[in-house]
């Protein structure tokens, strides 16, 4: 049986033939690389402002009554009682005066007993600016009690990063 | 909707066949072979990454520069196997989307066929995840891009306590543990999608995991040529303290990621979360109204299990005689794997038209169509013919139109799948006299609605295939065209060639010899010779 009269000779299939393979191949190689894509412009760099952290417990320690460590179990009898609750870490970060990004980061954990945590990216224009970055990881406090500025350059394409360690001082700008 | 998109599509894959049968011919069509082909690019990645991992070192330092020294140092066999890796890779994408849309388009997901689509789905996400894992290794920019992007996504879900995408905030971030990660990762995605593509194609009969040669070979072919023309490169090495800007992104694995830039994460995970509904759905969308499925005669089944080994969707199991017939085995039909092709019908050798002892009951029949129905059928519409060209037509619910046949003073009988018909009603026409000659059609060649009834039917006309269409049968007086449901002009072009032949046969006697010759010309139709096993 023959398909369209016109392919009837073996070598006019066999041109045919290699010619969709050319355009298989083709369609692949083209596709597999291009065409380019612009992730971010050739001008803008990039900050990202991320830190993983536990805010303060938010109530203070009581020690218990005898009374009340009399009805516990013998190896739960522990004077000092703390909250496991955490307080929300609360931050700000601004660009040349101009706000890029405000949360209140909730502790993770169904007891709020953990973590709070952020990641955010902030494309914004290469150069010199200066950068503010408040927070704050107690409920007991008024304002921030951790702030960082300074003016950085930033370069085309760079990244640079916000962190934040209590240990370390509290934001690391890098 | 949904019956639109079909239509159209379906339009369009007819065409493309149409074109590409030209070109291949049926039997070598990529498009009636798209599953298999698939597998076999999955088979090139799997044969190309095994020679890859030999070399590869898993930390930040040396992962890209194996890869590196893979690509120029050892070009002439790491290079093009780091290539070819690729470029099948990117295969496997297109022809598995192409696969899944062409049986959306021609409905063949849904009713029997629901599980061999909904097992398909995961593997479209076992692929693309195979995949995007396996640009992380490279740890060039691109890898670094897709990194950043694929766990600021995943950080969308609530899944980590602390974000996924810290792993990679700078340089200093990254360690050499994570690459043992993703490797493991990259061997374990693929050898589950090697399970589940098990399952997927577990309930049919005689799945088509490998390509014909011919096709095979010119695919390979092609693939290399490319790895020669353009290598696969890395795009310069990853640096996390840099933004990489401009990316020759693989369209085929991460078209996606563009999204990521103009919509929220959530909003990419809603949609390809809604389309991954919306695919598992779909045999149900709506449901097909199922029918009857092919029902067991025990008084007439001996068990010889013919209706087994034709089955195309393995719908039919032998088991141990329920009854007190003196044979070992009886036929039983599953009936939630059952298509009601009739393809067992048309393989029972009890179907038979001749048979005047008993009420025509075979061993397997269709309730909706049954044997003696198509008996009865075939003799009135012949009855209705008149001259020395009378034919009767047996074509299939999925090719022509038979109507517009009709039209043209035939007589025609449309079967739920061609291979429903046993030959013993082309012996039965013929000999009996009750027409000149028989004609078949159907769906196209190499891409039967149920898969293998083109090809059983060639086979058992042919004297290759239990039950054998009997040798006395004159085969000049047979002919068959698999039109497909677009190309009714050329069905009823050949028909009326074939009934120009029957005429100038003129009417049909009983030869005189009982080993009548002559069966040489049937080659000239594509159909094998018959053996001497009919006798």
């Amino acid at each position: 049986m023959t398909y369209g009269g016109v392919y009837n000779a073996k070598w006019l299939r066999y041109i045919a033939q290699a010619a969709l393979y050319g355009l298989f191949i083709a369609v692949l190689g083209y596709f597999s690389v291009s065409p380019a894509y612009v992730h971010l412009p050739p001008d803008q760099a990039l900050i990202k402002l991320s830190f993983s952290h536990p805010g303060q417990p938010k109530g203070g320690c009581r020690e218990r009554t005898d009374e009340e460590l009399a009805r516990l179990p013998p190896n739960m009898r522990i004077r000092v009682v703390c909250p496991r609750e955490r307080s929300p870490v609360f931050i700000e970060l601004e660009m040349d005066g101009r706000l890029l990004y405000r949360d209140t980061l909730i502790p993770s954990g169904l007891s709020r007993d953990g973590t709070s945590t952020v990641y955010r990216r902030f494309p914004v224009a290469a150069g010199r600016h200066h950068l503010r970055a408040r927070l704050r990881d107690d409920v007991q406090v008024e304002g921030f009690n951790y702030v960082r500025e300074a003016d950085i350059t930033l370069k085309p394409a760079q990244v640079f990063v916000v962190d934040f360690n209590a240990k370390s001082g509290g934001f690391i700008f890098k | 909707m949904l019956k639109w998109f079909q239509r159209v599509g379906r339009r369009g894959f007819l065409h493309m066949e149409a074109g590409f049968n030209a070109v291949f011919g049926p039997r070598l069509n990529p498009l009636y072979h798209l599953g298999a082909l698939t597998f076999l690019f999955f088979w090139v990645v799997i044969a190309s990454g095994i020679y890859l991992y030999i070399f590869f070192e898993t930390s930040i330092e040396g992962a890209y520069d194996s890869v590196e020294y893979l690509t120029y140092e050892q070009w002439y066999l790491g290079g093009i196997m780091r290539s070819l890796h690729r470029y099948a890779s990117d295969a496997m994408v297109l022809t598995m989307m192409l696969h899944l849309l062409r049986e959306f388009t021609l409905d063949r997901y849904r009713g029997f066929r629901w599980f061999s689509w909904i097992t398909g789905v995961p593997l479209i996400w076992l692929v693309f995840a195979s995949g995007i894992n396996g640009y992380w290794l490279v740890w060039d920019k691109l890898a670094q891009y897709v990194a950043v992007t694929t766990a600021e996504w995943i950080d969308w879900l609530p899944l980590f306590n602390e974000p996924m995408a810290r792993n990679f905030l700078n340089e200093a971030a990254i360690s050499s543990r994570f690459f043992s990660l993703l490797q493991f990762l990259h061997i374990g995605i693929p050898l589950f999608l090697l399970l589940l593509s098990w399952v997927h194609i577990k309930r049919i009969s005689r799945p088509r995991v490998n390509p014909p040669r011919g096709l095979m070979v010119g695919t390979l072919a092609s693939l290399v040529v490319l790895s020669l023309l353009a290598p696969a490169v890395s795009q310069g090495r990853a640096n996390l303290d840099q933004v990489a800007s401009v990316i020759q992104l693989d369209w085929f694995y991460l078209a996606v990621y563009p999204l990521f830039d103009i919509w929220s994460y959530g909003g990419v995970w809603i949609l390809l979360g809604g389309i991954t509904l919306l695919l598992a759905l779909m045999p149900w969308l709506p449901r097909r109204h199922p029918e009857p499925v092919a029902v067991v005669d025990l008084d007439n089944c001996n068990g010889c299990g013919r209706c087994f080994a034709d089955c195309p969707f393995g719908a039919v199991v032998m088991q141990p005689r329920t009854d007190s017939q003196p044979f070992a085995q009886e036929a039983l039909v599953a009936a939630d794997l059952c298509a009601s092709c009739g393809i067992c019908v048309g393989a029972c050798p009890t179907a038979s038209p001749f048979r005047r002892t008993s009420d025509l009951v075979p061993g397997v029949d269709l309730p909706q169509l049954t044997i003696r129905e198509i008996r009865e059928k075939t003799l009135a519409a012949a009855a209705k013919l008149s001259g020395d060209d009378r034919v009767i037509v047996y074509g299939c619910d999925f090719g022509a139109d038979l109507g517009r046949l009709e039209e043209r003073g035939v007589a025609v009988l449309a079967l739920p799948c061609i291979a429903a018909l046993p030959p013993s009603f082309l012996d039965f026409v013929i000999t009996r006299k009750h027409v000149d000659g028989v004609f078949l059609t159907g769906c196209r060649e190499g891409d039967c609605y149920y898969r293998l009834g083109i090809e059983w039917t060639q086979e058992r006309i042919g004297g290759k295939r239990d039950p054998y269409l009997r040798k006395r049968v004159p085969r000049e007086r047979i002919d068959m065209f698999w039109a497909g449901p677009d190309r009714s002009n050329q069905l009823a072009q050949k028909l009326d060639e074939f009934r120009g032949k029957l005429r100038e046969l003129g009417p049909y006697t009983k030869p005189r010899s009982s080993h009548p010759e002559g069966d040489s010309r049937w080659n000239d139709k594509g159909v094998r010779n018959v053996t001497d096993r009919m006798e």
